[in-house]
C-alpha cells in the first residue's frame, strides 16, 4: 500500500572491497545506522566523504550494492549534488565564501591571492595535494563579509594577506588530520 | 493515553525561572557561529574565569546565546542586573572580558568604554517576534526555551483546541510564507488537513540556498525548539504524524543543535507518541542536504530528501495532495514556523496587528554588504528601505554612496537609491521587480558595477540550473555568455536586444522557479541602471569575432554543450 521504503528489505552485505581497510568498517557501521534504506543515499555518500575524503569509483559500487540501487543512479545523485568530491582533497583545504556579500565585499581578490601565492588553480588542488582552493556557495557569515575557511576555521573580514598569512601558518604547521574532522566547519564547498 | 506521557511544561518553567532568578547577575555572551568565529569564545572564558577567580559563581550566572543580531560589532555581552536597566558591550576580546569581570561584574561599575547604548537605533527600531529568544536563551537547553514560554502554545493547541482551530487561527493572523514566494500559510495547511491519508509530513525547509542569506541557519542554531514547536503545531492542525527538517550540508552546528532539540524534546516527550495525554503524536527526522540550490523548491526538495536527484517536477499535483512517497505533505519555511508558537501565544490579531494590510508580522534580514552596521535583523513589514539602510544599517560605509539594495538573492532584483522610500512587503517589492524573498539584504555602493552584479547571479543561476528543461540549462548559460561579452567590451545593441529577448523566454518557458526567476536580476538592473550597460557596448562590427551567439547559428551549439556539462557530472571539484 505504501511506496516508503522497506527497511525489512535491506541485505547485509560486505561494506567495501577490503576487508582489512578499517575504512570499510566505520562504512558498514554508518549503512546499519540507515538500514541500508535506499531513500538514506545522500547520508550515505556524505559519510563516505567524511569516511574516505572523496568519492571513488569502488567506494560508489559497494554503496549501491549495499543500498541494492543501480550504479547509474548512485553516480547520478553522487553527480548532481556539489558537495560530492570525485578526487582527493588537499591536506589543507582554503575555502573562499563567494556569496553575495562577500562577493560585493571582494571574495574574487582573495581567491586571486591564494591561487597566485600558492600556484594552485581556483576549484583545484596543488600537485604535491598540499592545498585545495575552494570556493563555497554562501557560508552563511554574511555580516562578516568577506569570510573565508582554513581548515575549518573561520577568517573573517579577511584580506588577501591575512588569508594568504593564514594558510602559510596552517601549511607549516603539521598537516591537518582533515579538514571534514572539524565539527565546527561548514562542509566546503565547489570548483 | 498514560499519565506518564503528560509533561508539567509549569514545574519546568517554574523550577528554571527560579534557579535563574537566584543569581544577582546574568551575563548573556553572544556564541553565535559569527561571534565565536569573531573570538566570542576567548572573551567569554576571560568573563568566566573572572567570575571564579572572585568568587561571583553564586551571584553571577555566565551564558551561552544566540546571535544578537549586530555581527559586525561582535562579539557582544550584555549583563543583565536584578533591579537595573542591561548593559550591552560591543567588539568584546579576552582583555575586555576581564576587564567586565572586574570592574562590572566585581565593583558595580559599567566599563563605558566599549559599552554600546541599547538606545542604538540598530536595536531601537526593530520589534522581535521570530528572535525574540536569540540573545536571551541557552539555545543547547530546552529548560530555557520552556522557561521563556515554550511549548506552552503546542500544549494549549493540543489540549484545548481543535485542528480546525488552529488552522482558523493562523489563518486569521494573515501569517504569509517566510520562504519568498508569500503564499498564505494558513490556506496551506488548510489544504492538508483536507487532503485524506493515513499518512501525512510536514516538512520545515532549512535549505537557504540564496547567497548572503542567513535568516534560517540563526533560528534553527539558536532557538531550534521554536521550529520543532511549530512543526508540532502545524502537524496537530493539519493531522500529520511525520516531520522532516532539511537543513543545508553547509550548516553542521545547525544540525547538531536540531539533533540535540529533538532528542530533549523526545525526553521530555514534547515529540513522539500520544503528546500530552492525547492522541496526537508526532516525529521529526533531520534530512541533510549535499549542495544544491535547486533543492528549495518544493518538488525538487521532496526528491532530495527520498535519497534522489533534486529535479523539480510539475505542479499540479501539489505537495499537500501528492508528497513525500505519494502521501500528502506540506513544506513551510523555517521562518515561516517559527512565528507559528508566537502567533498562537499572542493571537493572531495581535500578529496581525503588526505590519501592513496584505502583509503580516515581521520580516527577519541578513543586512550585508556595504554597510556600517551589518548584522541579523527583524523589521516590521512596511517599514521603508530607508529606515533599513540608513537608521538600522546606519549608512553606507566609509562615506560612499548608495547605489542600490539587493534582495531576493538570484531571484530578485537591485533597487535602486530613488525607491528608499518604498515599504518593505512582498507586494511592494514585487512591484519594483524585486521579490522580499528569503531575507538576504545586501547594500551595494557606488563602486559596485550592476552589470558585474548580474553576472554575478547569473553564474550562480547557470550553475545551479539542474538541467532538466531547457529553457533554464541553456538559457541560463548563454545569459551568462552574453554578460561575459557585455563586460569584456564585445558587446553591440544587438546583444543587448539579444539578452533581452532571451530574459522573457527563459522567465515564461522554464519549469521551475529557479528559472522563471533567473532573470530578474538582469532585469531589474537592465531598468534601473541601463546606462551602465549601455556605456560597455561596442558599435556593431566591432570585436565580431567570439560574440557568443553573433551570427544566430550557435545557440543550439550552446544548448548541446550545456546538457552534455550537465550530464557529466562536471560538479566533482
Amino acid at each position: 500500500m505504501s511506496a516508503m521504503p522497506s527497511p525489512g528489505a535491506a541485505r547485509t552485505r560486505p561494506a567495501a572491497a577490503a576487508a582489512d581497510d578499517p575504512r570499510a568498517a566505520l562504512l558498514t557501521t554508518q549503512l546499519k545506522k540507515v538500514r541500508y534504506r535506499a531513500d538514506a543515499l545522500i547520508e550515505v555518500l556524505h559519510a563516505v566523504q567524511d569516511i574516505y575524503g572523496y568519492l571513488s569509483p569502488e567506494v560508489l559500487h559497494t554503496v549501491a550494492d549495499a543500498l541494492q540501487l543501480p550504479p547509474s543512479r548512485v553516480l547520478g545523485v553522487a553527480t548532481f549534488y556539489h558537495l560530492f568530491s570525485f578526487e582527493p582533497r588537499g591536506d589543507h583545504i582554503c575555502t573562499v565564501c563567494t556569496g553575495t556579500a562577500c562577493f560585493v565585499k571582494g571574495a574574487d581578490a582573495l581567491v586571486a591571492g591564494v591561487s597566485e601565492a600558492f600556484g594552485v588553480a581556483k576549484g583545484g588542488t596543488k600537485e604535491d595535494r598540499s592545498l585545495s582552493l575552494l570556493e563555497a556557495r554562501c557560508i552563511g557569515s554574511c555580516g562578516l563579509a568577506p569570510a573565508a575557511l582554513v581548515d575549518g576555521a573561520m577568517v573573517a573580514k579577511a584580506t588577501p594577506e591575512r588569508l594568504v598569512e593564514t594558510v602559510r601558518t596552517a601549511m607549516a604547521a603539521a598537516p591537518a588530520a582533515s579538514a571534514s574532522a572539524e565539527p565546527e566547519s561548514p562542509a566546503g564547498g565547489v570548483a | 493515553m498514560s499519565v506518564n506521557n503528560e509533561v508539567d511544561l509549569f514545574d519546568i518553567a517554574h523550577k528554571e525561572r527560579e534557579e535563574q532568578a537566584a543569581f544577582r547577575r546574568t551575563v548573556l555572551c553572544c556564541g553565535s557561529t559569527a561571534c565565536l568565529s569573531g573570538g566570542a569564545q576567548a572573551a567569554i572564558d576571560a568573563i568566566q574565569a573572572g567570575v571564579t577567580e572572585k568568587g561571583l559563581q553564586q551571584e553571577v550566572r555566565v551564558v551561552a546565546t544566540g546571535c544578537m543580531g549586530l555581527c559586525s560589532r561582535g562579539p557582544l555581552v550584555k549583563v543583565r542586573t536584578r533591579g537595573e536597566d542591561d548593559v550591552l558591550y560591543a567588539d568584546v576580546d579576552a582583555a575586555t572580558g576581564t576587564r567586565i569581570a572586574e570592574e562590572h561584574l566585581v565593583a558595580g561599575k559599567p566599563v563605558e568604554d566599549v559599552r554600546m547604548s541599547l538606545e542604538h537605533p540598530f536595536f531601537a527600531r526593530q520589534e522581535r517576534v521570530v528572535l525574540e529568544n536569540m540573545g536571551e536563551i541557552d539555545p543547547n537547553r530546552i529548560e530555557d526555551y520552556i522557561a521563556h514560554g515554550g511549548y506552552r502554545a503546542l500544549r494549549d493547541a493540543v489540549t484545548t483546541m481543535t485542528p480546525a482551530g488552529v488552522v482558523g487561527i493562523v489563518q486569521r493572523s494573515g501569517l504569509r510564507g517566510r520562504g519568498g514566494g508569500g503564499y498564505p500559510a494558513g490556506s496551506k495547511w488548510a489544504l492538508l488537513a483536507k487532503a485524506q491519508s493515513d499518512q501525512k509530513s510536514i516538512i520545515a525547509n532549512g535549505d537557504e540556498g540564496d547567497p548572503g542569506a542567513y535568516m534560517d541557519r540563526t533560528v534553527m542554531e539558536d532557538d531550534p525548539h521554536r521550529v520543532l514547536e511549530g512543526m508540532a503545531i502545524a502537524a496537530f492542525a493539519t493531522g500529520a504524524s511525520k516531520g522532516y527538517i532539511y537543513v543545508r550540508a553547509e550548516y553542521p552546528v545547525a544540525v547538531r543543535r536540531l539533533e540535540q532539540a529533538i532528542r530533549q524534546a523526545k525526553r521530555n516527550k514534547l515529540l513522539g507518541k500520544n503528546l500530552f495525554g492525547s492522541e496526537f503524536s508526532f516525529d521529526v527526522e533531520i534530512r541533510i542536504g549535499a549542495g544544491a540550490f535547486v533543492c528549495g523548491e518544493e518538488t525538487a526538495l521532496m526528491a532530495s530528501i527520498m535519497g534522489q536527484r533534486g529535479t523539480p517536477v510539475l505542479r499540479p499535483p501539489y505537495p499537500t495532495e501528492r508528497g513525500l512517497w505519494g502521501h500528502p505533505s506540506m513544506i513551510n519555511n523555517v521562518e515561516t514556523l517559527a512565528n507559528v508558537p508566537t502567533i498562537l501565544r499572542r493571537g493572531p490579531d495581535w500578529f496581525a496587528d503588526i505590519g501592513t494590510e496584505t502583509s503580516r508580522g515581521t520580516k527577519v534580514f541578513a543586512l550585508a554588504g556595504k554597510l556600517n552596521n551589518t548584522g541579523l535583523i527583524e523589521v516590521p513589514m512596511g517599514i521603508t528601505l530607508r529606515e533599513i539602510v540608513e537608521e538600522i544599517g546606519g549608512g553606507v560605509a566609509g562615506g560612499k554612496a548608495f547605489k542600490a539594495a539587493q534582495t531576493g538573492g538570484p531571484s530578485g532584483g537591485c533597487i535602486p537609491a530613488k525607491h528608499l522610500d518604498t515599504p518593505v512587503d512582498y507586494d511592494s517589492l514585487m512591484a519594483l521587480g524585486s521579490i522580499m524573498g528569503s531575507g538576504g539584504l545586501i547594500v551595494m555602493d557606488e563602486d559596485v558595477s550592476m552589470p558585474e552584479v548580474a553576472r554575478f547571479f547569473m553564474r550562480f543561476c547557470m550553475d545551479e540550473s539542474c538541467g532538466k528543461c531547457l529553457p533554464c540549462r541553456a538559457g541560463t548559460y548563454e545569459m551568462h555568455e552574453l554578460l561575459e561579452a557585455l563586460i569584456a567590451g564585445r558587446g553591440t545593441a544587438a546583444t543587448l536586444v539579444r539578452l533581452e529577448t532571451l530574459c522573457d523566454v527563459v522567465r515564461t518557458n522554464s519549469l521551475c522557479g529557479l528559472g522563471q526567476t533567473a532573470p530578474n536580476p538582469v532585469l531589474s538592473t537592465l531598468h534601473y541602471f541601463r546606462s551602465e550597460y549601455e556605456a560597455l557596448l561596442v558599435p556593431e562590427g566591432a570585436h565580431l569575432a567570439g560574440l557568443p551567439g553573433a551570427h544566430g547559428a550557435t545557440a543550439a551549439a550552446h544548448a548541446g554543450a550545456a546538457a552534455g556539462r550537465s550530464a557529466a557530472g562536471e560538479r566533482s571539484a
